[in-house]
């Protein structure tokens, strides 16, 4: 049968490490880089600007936030080609930049953070921090941030999987493989060996090995932090 | 009403302080989101040739791509895939989510994440994996249907490619969804349930009547979700088109046609204007979607 063939995990696993000059631990470590920046950086603006559009009734916030709601129907995609010819003429694309900065974007983040911060945390807890005499950035920080926790794990989580599993970015933007995050590398290896279907068998061993691998990372986070994300999934859906 | 100084002072302070709290968005918003579409548009509005070098003529683009039959080949399959794709995809989410909101044992949980799982998998790896079952020379179909001396369909070629790309989306997303609607149902106050069983409503009933219209903003979230991913198809056709025998072709959807019309052929004008023409289609199905079902207290109000 097809998985009864008498396969040597030991010998594909030290293969795939160091095929090509260990490129496969490259491209793991990229997705990392990737993942873990683009996150973490489109999750602080997420909570900045949620905090922003739930608590402070500023001059021109409904115009902002009718903007946020379009973009959220933007598909990201139809901006991947836009976005590389424009990072194309400013000499970006081929660096991790390229990858990292249009994974800032992230309207769905802010809208979540803005309507969970909503909810969860009270104006008048905020107007007591600040008759206290604490400021602005001190409330943020040290009142309203600790109660946005939820929320906080479910959009970081969230945009790191995203992250994490963008094909098309990363695609348009990379040519140097080096740089590729695991899901190009192995997409490309997948389309070389598909591409002369005798010579590639050795490779398509490879992709096997590796698709595997570049799974565990993320179904790990996934059952570690169930309980943060299964009641965060339902903030946008409740109201 | 007339406001004193120090009303004034104050409300100047919150809006200052309101906007230093949204600028790391709006920058990022006004980069990445505004500048390309701008600057997509503007490409769109020249053509390219190699005898007349760039010339400005703002609609050949538009007319070309809307008179291009890739392009409305792509569209129309996209719009025909989302059709049969979501209501499937809805309806079997939400039946496994009705079922594991009414079960509580450990095997109900267990199988709640096994079938969120596949969301943890990268598109491409998934696709790549579907790519291997559905082999027919080393895939488990080649071999069931080979012991009853049949040939197996091979599900990527051009008569069987829509059920079989729908198989694997499917999987990649139902338990998404799923996870969303039970979340939904896991909200609601149980004492309605107790309140209907006393009124003699029976576990149909309860499911029907009281369950799924308190999941409805849940289902329309999703259903926006399910919509614009499936309108801007791209990873799993570009992954399995080099073994599909055909079956994918460069202009299977519009996302595709405009890689390759990029990247292939070189004509970044042209599939500046795919981009855009693709990206207002997306937008105008969406907002037009959520006007007809907006309500109250719902994501557009």
């Amino acid at each position: 049968m097809w998985f009864d063939k008498n396969v040597g995990y030991l010998a594909n696993l030290q293969d795939l490490f160091t095929y090509d000059g260990s490129i496969y631990l490259h491209w793991i470590g990229n997705s990392a880089l990737y993942a873990v920046a683009g996150g973490v950086g489109s999750t602080i603006v997420s909570i900045l600007a949620g905090y922003g559009f739930a608590k402070f009734a500023f001059r021109g916030r409904n115009l902002m936030f009718s903007l946020l709601l379009g973009a959220v129907m933007v598909p990201l995609t139809a901006l991947v080609i836009p976005t590389f010819i424009l990072a194309s003429d400013a000499g970006l694309t081929n660096t991790i930049w390229a990858v990292i900065l249009p994974s800032l974007l992230n309207p769905f983040g802010v809208y979540l953070m803005r309507v969970y911060i909503g909810d969860a945390v009270p104006d008048e807890l905020l107007d007591a921090a600040r008759v206290d005499g604490a400021g602005e950035l001190r409330t943020f920080l040290q009142v309203a941030l600790p109660l946005m926790r939820p929320a906080i794990v479910t959009v970081l989580l969230l945009s790191m999987v995203a992250t994490w599993n963008n094909y098309f970015l990363p695609l348009v933007m990379l040519s140097d493989k080096t740089l590729y995050p695991v899901t190009v590398g192995i997409g490309v290896w997948q389309g070389l060996a598909s591409g002369n279907n005798g010579g590639g068998h050795s490779l398509w061993s490879l992709i096997v090995m590796g698709s595997l691998i570049s799974v565990v990372p993320l179904v790990i986070a996934f059952l570690t932090l169930q309980r943060y994300w299964r009641g965060g999934l339902s903030i946008g859906s409740l109201k | 009403m007339p406001t004193s100084p120090a009303q004034r002072a104050a409300n100047r302070r919150r809006t200052l302080t309101g906007w230093m709290f949204i600028l790391p968005f709006t920058l990022v918003f006004l980069v990445f989101l505004v500048a390309p579409l701008l600057y997509a548009f503007y490409n769109s509005l020249f053509t390219k040739g190699l005898a007349t070098g760039t010339v400005f003529a703002p609609l050949d683009n538009y007319i070309k791509a809307f008179t291009d039959p890739s392009f409305l080949g792509g569209v129309a399959f996209v719009v025909g895939f989302s059709l049969v794709l979501i209501p499937v995809q809805m309806i079997i989410s939400l039946a496994i989510a009705l079922v594991l909101d009414a079960v509580t044992t450990r095997f109900a949980r267990f199988a709640r994440l096994m079938i969120f799982l596949p969301y943890a998998i990268p598109a491409v790896i998934g696709a790549i994996m579907w790519g291997f079952l559905y082999s027919p020379t080393f895939g488990p179909l080649g071999q069931l249907f080979g012991l009853v001396g049949l040939k197996a369909p091979f599900l990527l070629d051009a008569s069987h490619v829509f059920g079989g790309l729908m198989n694997i989306v499917t999987w990649q997303w139902a338990g998404y969804y799923m996870i969303i609607i039970y979340a939904a149902l896991q909200g609601i106050d149980p004492t309605l349930y107790e309140a209907a069983r006393i009124d003699g409503a029976n576990a149909r009933q309860i499911a029907l009547r009281i369950k799924l219209p308190l999941v409805t903003n849940a289902l329309l979230l999703i259903l926006v979700f399910a919509l614009i991913g499936t309108l801007q198809f791209f990873t799993e056709p570009s992954v399995l088109r080099t073994i599909s025998n055909g079956g994918i072709t460069q202009d299977f959807t519009p996302n595709l046609y405009a890689y390759f019309t990029a990247f292939s052929y070189a004509q970044f004008n042209y599939a500046s204007a795919l981009s855009f023409a693709l990206g207002v289609v997306v937008f105008v199905c969406v907002y037009i979607f959520l006007f007809l079902t907006r309500k109250r207290g719902s994501f557009l109000s």
